[in-house]
């Protein structure tokens, strides 16, 4: 079963169309990623699909519910991480995880009990009792994300969930996602714009102005750009590179006293290679595709291009933070 | 119905939990007030004083200062809006299975009981101001107090409907609040000023919470109830006034608040 169907969605601002024409489903259990600079429109679309918005076309159904017609069924039914804290930092967690299971009905003797079990999950049962603006970044973000799920949601949206947070934290954050999932059974929907988070997930969606430009595995998205790419140094690159064309047919590009070329896969292709190979091999470097090269080749354009946007979202975010 | 009542109730606990925990908003409700009785007290008493026959004139303004700390304080419970909006609490509430008209009257709700307890802790200045208090007066004060900043919070949540940041919002209350407050007779009896100052006093529908709230506490012919075209006002009259007004501000607010958000 599908935990997300969106069908031909679209959304305008104005004369600005944020979002065209997008179509894809999630299936239940998957952590699914939405990958793409800022602006691209990942945003908006979390906020048609939890109701915030209602779209301008096509349509959209979360858990079997319509995200128009049905708006409390879908609200019950989900979990959300916003991009920038949702909070009441004067507040203690525990009351703001009070208020969250207050507002969503969650019965008296389940409440409790589901507090105390997801507090541990993230290791801030000991500072239950803190009020929230005491909190660094990441005990934020970890009380955000089990506030999302006391109401036990079955899909859990993660809008850019380790936005500002330094690498240790962020990796510690991907844990306890991961535990979650384990834990609750349940689908994941986040977005991001950092190239490693995403593989984290099983399935990626490549977006750029408001449209999908690929969707996959993040492995074979990879494989999409055409294999593995191979830079040896020989004695003779010269001869290399007609060796290489004639025994094995294979275009190269030679950069500085490199000879580069990309075949499907790496590690099949090294033993024999240098097995055959008659000149003087002096490096060998074989490295998967990353992300970046997919996002690369997918829009033209490098995702670190639009980092500006980001700075401008921490100073956003800090003037949140701090008041 | 469920997202309504649920909404009412988690936001205006909310409200109150934030009240509780601010010792210092709980101090200042009290300061403020007494600044005014000992300012405007000393100050207005050689002027207005012969106009309150029978009373003195502490004891006249004093239903009156209650009136206006009641009002502002439900005024400004508005503020919590805008607030939430900035500091993004507002998403988590509207992402909630409750309705729009739920977090509007659960914030209306919470903003008048903070208010009302506001009100009931300035009751502990009344017998020092030799005014004797019975349960029947209590209890009557207190429904006209939830009346009164009910309907008023409905202004406040209305005008912060529409404002993005505090600052805006505080100017717009300041403007709004200050000459309802000075022309209402909370400083004056209304009946005994210049006609211009009345009829503007009487269109004002503050005019009516104080005038109540003041019937509660004296007796006698003091300034007491407002005329209005040669009949004079009493308690209910006064109530039936601000409940209509409060009814409209509310429903103005509902409809204000799910047209935005």
């Amino acid at each position: 079963m599908n935990s997300i169907q969106v069908n031909r969605l679209g959304k305008k601002f104005g004369d600005t169309e944020a979002v065209k024409d997008v179509s894809f489903n999630v299936p239940e259990g998957e952590i699914f990623g939405f990958l793409g600079p800022n602006g691209a429109g990942k945003t908006t679309i979390i906020n048609v699909l939890c109701t915030l918005m209602s779209p301008s076309s096509g349509s959209a159904s979360v858990n079997g519910y319509d995200v128009v017609n049905q708006r409390n069924e879908v609200r019950r039914s989900v979990g959300l991480v916003f991009q920038e804290s949702t909070l009441d930092e004067y507040l203690s967690a525990e009351q703001n995880l009070l208020f969250h299971a207050y507002a969503y009905g969650v019965p008296r003797d389940v409440r409790l009990q589901r507090m105390k079990e997801l507090l541990n999950l993230v290791d801030l049962w000991d500072r239950r009792k803190g009020k929230t603006r005491t909190y660094s970044g990441g005990m934020k973000r970890r009380l955000e994300i089990v506030r999302g799920l006391i109401h036990h949601p079955r899909v859990l949206f993660l809008d850019e969930p380790t936005l500002g947070l330094d690498p240790q934290t962020r990796r510690y954050i991907w844990d306890y996602v991961k535990d979650i999932r384990k834990n609750e059974n349940l689908t994941i929907f986040l977005t991001t714009h950092y190239m490693d988070e995403a593989e984290h997930c099983d399935r990626i969606a490549v977006i750029d102005n408001g449209r999908i430009v690929a969707i996959d595995t993040p492995e074979r998205l990879k494989d999409d750009v055409g294999g593995d790419l191979v830079a040896i140094k020989s004695s003779d690159n010269e001869n290399a590179v007609k060796e290489l064309a004639e025994s094995w047919s294979l275009e190269t590009k030679v950069q500085d006293d490199l000879v580069i070329f990309s075949v499907p896969r790496g590690d099949e292709f090294l033993p024999e290679f240098v097995r055959k190979f008659k000149g003087q091999l002096l490096s060998i470097n074989v490295r998967r595709p990353t992300l970046e090269d997919v996002f690369l080749k997918l829009t033209g354009r490098d995702i670190r291009d639009e980092e500006v946007d980001e700075v401008t979202q921490l100073k956003q975010s800090f003037k949140y933070r701090h008041r | 119905m469920n997202e309504i009542y649920r909404g009412i109730w988690v936001v205006a606990y909310r409200e109150l939990l934030r009240f509780v925990q601010e010792r210092s908003r709980m101090v200042t409700s009290f300061a403020f007030p007494i600044m005014f009785l000992v300012v405007f007290g000393a100050g207005f008493n050689r002027i207005v004083g012969p106009m309150t026959e029978g009373v003195d004139f502490i004891q006249f303004m004093y239903p009156g200062i209650l009136s206006m700390t009641v009002v502002m304080s439900s005024m400004f419970s508005g503020m919590s809006i805008v607030w939430d909006r900035e500091f993004g609490f507002l998403k988590e509430i509207l992402v909630a299975p409750i309705s729009r008209s739920g977090i509007v009257l659960g914030k209306a709700l919470g903003g008048s009981v903070t208010a009302m307890l506001q009100g009931v802790i300035l009751l502990t200045l009344a017998p020092f101001l030799g005014i004797h208090l019975t349960a029947l007066m209590v209890v009557k004060y207190i429904f006209l107090v939830l009346l009164l900043s009910l309907s008023l919070s409905g202004m406040g949540i209305f005008v912060a409907t529409r404002m993005r940041s505090q600052q805006g919002f505080q100017m717009v209350m300041n403007l709004l609040i200050f000459p309802l407050i000075f022309l209402s007779g909370v400083f004056f009896p209304v009946d005994n000023v210049s006609p211009w100052l009345q009829m503007i006093a009487k269109l004002n529908p503050l005019t009516y919470g104080v005038d109540a709230i003041r019937q509660v506490f004296l007796s006698g012919d003091a300034g007491l109830g407002v005329t209005v075209m040669g009949y004079k006002m009493g308690i209910i009259e006064d109530a039936l006034i601000i409940g209509v007004l409060g009814l409209s501000l509310l429903s103005v607010s509902v409809w204000s608040f799910s047209r935005q958000e």
